[in-house]
């Protein structure tokens, strides 16, 4: 079963947080950005061609046209691939782990996934960004010798930010899940 | 709890029959190797297991049944299924069966010794045998010492597969009692041209290994060992480069198997890098040579030795008049002039005297271009240094000359306040000085402060060329390190069979149905490139910087000789 939900990000831009539930131990979590707005790349790409014709009428070489062309295209390509994300997912498995997805505007997928041994717990933390004071979302993981001791923070949804009220939707139910795990070997 | 049955996908469409593979208990799941088919004898198939058990040294038992029925559910089956389960006793018995097409199999478990039989969770997991047997799992790389039991979930399912390959080995066309299914069982995989590489690499090493102890007893002969000759090719970075190649075709053509895979992928990214080391020497001469370049090139370095002494010629006349408007001590400054103008002229005078055996010499040297990039690239170093000799000399000169200065300029500082210093005690005291002395030392001290610009100035100018000489050589090193470190082999494995160098795995959610058990697909997820260059680099003979910036400035200005690329072989002084 799956729902979608709006939410704003931490700069005020909507996204989306959709949830589906697997099975009973499996849920997925996803965070959809908006997507790269047409208006916003015609703007970009005409600056630099503009650009570029100014130095053009400047200084009559024809290779200036020709490296604006190139330079387009490949800051566009390499923006895709690179640096604009669409969706970051959170898939969690009780009793196998965590898999955090960034899905990027050219379709590359860079997938991480956390091994429930490893995994602490799942918390909100606070920050300060820039000059603002924001709430994410991270996983605590295990240091193997000492029991009490966090061997490093994993922030998860970095590039959409969602408010607190979009991290307690999540935050809820991925404590789900990991309350399945400290009640499941007593049962057995 | 939940169970996880971890199924190869080469078996979804084998035909019915009972599952082997391995239980790992403190994980509640259960590995699938490869299904045996009927008719079987159960003795026959314990015997098969407890043999695999003591090659593979993996537990491997029979797990469970697995019935593929392609009509309708068959109720005779099943219960021969469960019965089944009796003879093979193993806890929990995984019975999957699947109907027709579906994607959507039932999975269900058989427990008869708990106490409190529940209703557990299944969850199905696909994963990519042969994918998984070849890759190689890298932990990440700031874990260390983990113990065993510690160790992660996942590798014990990589090391399961990894190491029952000789389970793989049987295919559906031996005459064995026992028929499995599995990856290769349709016939194992083999390439001829592996097969006659792996025939042939043993008589080439040999022949390697013995070459290789001829050249390196040569080396080590009495005869090369003389004062000037060792003192020469320790400062020659060719022959640190050509020694550093001998000890990785040594390396490589050891007759000792690689017991682990780090050392096959040291072992096969020497090679490789090897290769292409010596195909690019070898383009690189054939373009030298071809239109008998190097000819020309022999024509023009004398050209550019005289112009390069013109230069400094101008240099030195420029800084015996009125330097940037500074006004010099006339006498220090002819004479410091005088001194290295008449240096010059040796200089060129030698350089004159060689210019009829320059070409032959460059013609052969340059012949040794095809022992690899790395060493051509080495002995342009070397060329640019002798070439430049005349600029270290005028360096040293100067920072010695200056070096004295400024030591003579601080004792006598010292003694212009009335102080001393103490070397029992490292430190500096008070003393008491007669009359004379002090007449004497404050003479001195006028002196040598006043001659301190010209002296500076001079070191100034030949410190900065020395510097750009030096930054040369460095960048030219910097090309040659990073070709012989790359490892090129482990690049391209990541390129083209991402597989085998995996970071983790990446699991994917297929369809769902209700009521049948969850169902993931198991990926390999590959190491990014940064990871693969980091962990296969190979090791390099130079470490640098030797200085930190803060000493470098420090040597600078008290006149101390630097050198600022160290190899490892030097000792600390």
């Amino acid at each position: 079963m799956a729902e979608e939900r709006r939410f704003l990000s931490a700069s005020g831009v909507p996204i989306a947080l959709r949830r589906r539930q697997h099975s009973a131990s499996c849920r997925e979590l996803a965070v959809r950005g908006p997507r790269l707005q047409l208006r916003s790349l015609s703007a970009a790409t005409s600056a630099v061609w503009l650009a570029a014709y100014g130095l053009f009428a400047l200084s009559e070489n024809s290779m200036v046209l020709s490296a604006a062309i190139f330079i387009t295209l490949i800051g566009l390509i390499i923006y895709l691939h690179f640096v604009k994300i669409d969706q970051e997912s959170l898939l969690v498995i009780g009793s196998l782990g965590i898999q955090v997805t960034s899905s990027y505007a050219s379709g590359k997928e860079s997938t991480t996934f956390i091994e429930m041994g490893q995994v602490k717990d799942v918390v909100i933390n606070e920050a300060i960004h820039m000059q603002k004071v924001i709430y994410y979302l991270c996983i605590l993981l295990q240091d193997p010798e000492d029991p009490q001791g966090v061997s490093e923070v994993v922030p998860l949804f970095q590039s959409s930010k969602p408010r607190l009220d979009c991290l307690i939707e999540v935050y809820k139910s991925c404590q789900e899940i990991l309350e399945q795990r400290k009640t499941g070997p007593q049962s057995s | 709890m939940v169970l996880k049955v971890f199924f190869p996908s080469c078996c979804s469409s084998a035909d019915s029959g009972i599952l082997i593979g391995r239980w790992i208990s403190e994980q509640n799941s259960a590995v699938v190797l490869a299904v045996v088919h009927f008719p079987f004898i159960p003795v026959q198939v314990k015997q098969y297991l407890g043999e695999i058990q003591r090659v593979t040294k993996v537990s491997v038992s029979v797990l469970g049944s697995w019935s593929n029925s392609k009509q309708e559910k068959e109720e005779s089956l099943s219960e021969f299924l469960e019965d089944l389960g009796t003879i093979f006793c193993h806890e929990p018995w995984i019975q999957i069966s699947k109907e027709g097409d579906s994607k959507f199999w039932s999975c269900s478990t058989l427990q008869k010794h708990t106490k409190n039989p529940q209703e557990e969770e299944i969850i199905l997991v696909y994963y990519d045998q042969r994918k998984v047997m070849l890759s190689h799992l890298h932990p990440p790389l700031d874990t260390t010492g983990q113990r065993a039991e510690d160790a992660s979930k996942l590798s014990a399912i990589f090391d399961t597969v990894a190491r029952s390959q000789v389970l793989f080995m049987t295919d559906r066309y031996d005459e064995g009692p026992i028929k499995l299914t599995h990856w290769q069982s349709d016939g194992v995989e083999a390439s001829i041209i592996v097969e006659l590489l792996k025939q042939a690499s043993v008589p080439a090493c040999m022949l390697l290994t013995f070459l290789l102890s001829l050249v390196s007893g040569i080396c080590r002969s009495r005869v090369l060992k003389f004062w000037p000759l060792s003192f020469l090719w320790s400062k020659l970075s060719t022959c640190e480069q050509l020694g550093h190649r001998l000890q990785h075709l040594q390396a490589i053509s050891s007759n000792k198997k690689a017991q682990n895979q780090n050392q096959l992928m040291r072992k096969a990214n020497i090679f490789v890098s090897l290769l292409i080391d010596v195909a690019l020497g070898i383009l690189l001469m054939s373009w030298l040579y071809r239109r008998n370049r190097i000819g020309h090139l022999a024509d023009t370095l004398i050209p550019v030795a005289d112009h390069v002494a013109e230069e400094l010629q101008d240099l030195l006349q420029w800084l015996m008049g009125a330097p940037a408007g500074l006004k010099m001590n006339r006498a220090l400054d002819q004479v410091l002039g005088r001194f290295f103008l008449y240096h010059i002229h040796l200089w060129i005078s030698y350089i004159h005297l060689l210019s009829p055996f320059i070409e032959m010499i460059l013609w052969y040297v340059g012949l040794s271009a095809c022992l690899g990039l790395t060493v051509a690239l080495c002995i342009l170093s070397d060329i640019i240094a002798l070439l430049t000799f005349h600029i270290y000399c005028f360096y040293v000169y100067g920072a010695r000359l200056y070096c004295l200065k400024i030591y003579g300029l601080s004792s006598l500082w010292r003694l212009f306040r009335g102080k001393k210093w103490n070397v029992l005690r490292q430190r500096v005291d008070s003393c008491s000085y007669d009359l004379d002395q002090l007449f004497i030392g404050t003479l001195l001290f006028t002196i040598l402060l006043f001659l301190l610009p010209t002296t500076a100035l001079y070191y100034l100018v030949f410190t900065l060329l020395r510097l750009l000489v030096v930054i040369v050589q460095g960048l030219i090193h910097l090309l040659v390190d990073l070709i012989d470190s790359l490892p090129l082999y482990s690049l391209i494995l990541r390129l083209c069979r991402s597989y085998r160098l995996a970071a983790g795995v990446k699991f994917r959610v297929l369809e769902q149905q209700d009521g049948k058990p969850l169902r993931l697909l198991m990926q390999i997820n590959p190491l990014s490139y940064g990871g693969v260059v980091q962990t296969y680099r190979l090791p390099t003979y130079s470490c640098y910087p030797r200085d930190s910036w803060a000493s470098l400035c420090k040597k600078l200005f008290l006149g101390e000789l630097i050198y600022p690329w160290k190899h490892k072989g030097d000792k600390q002084n």
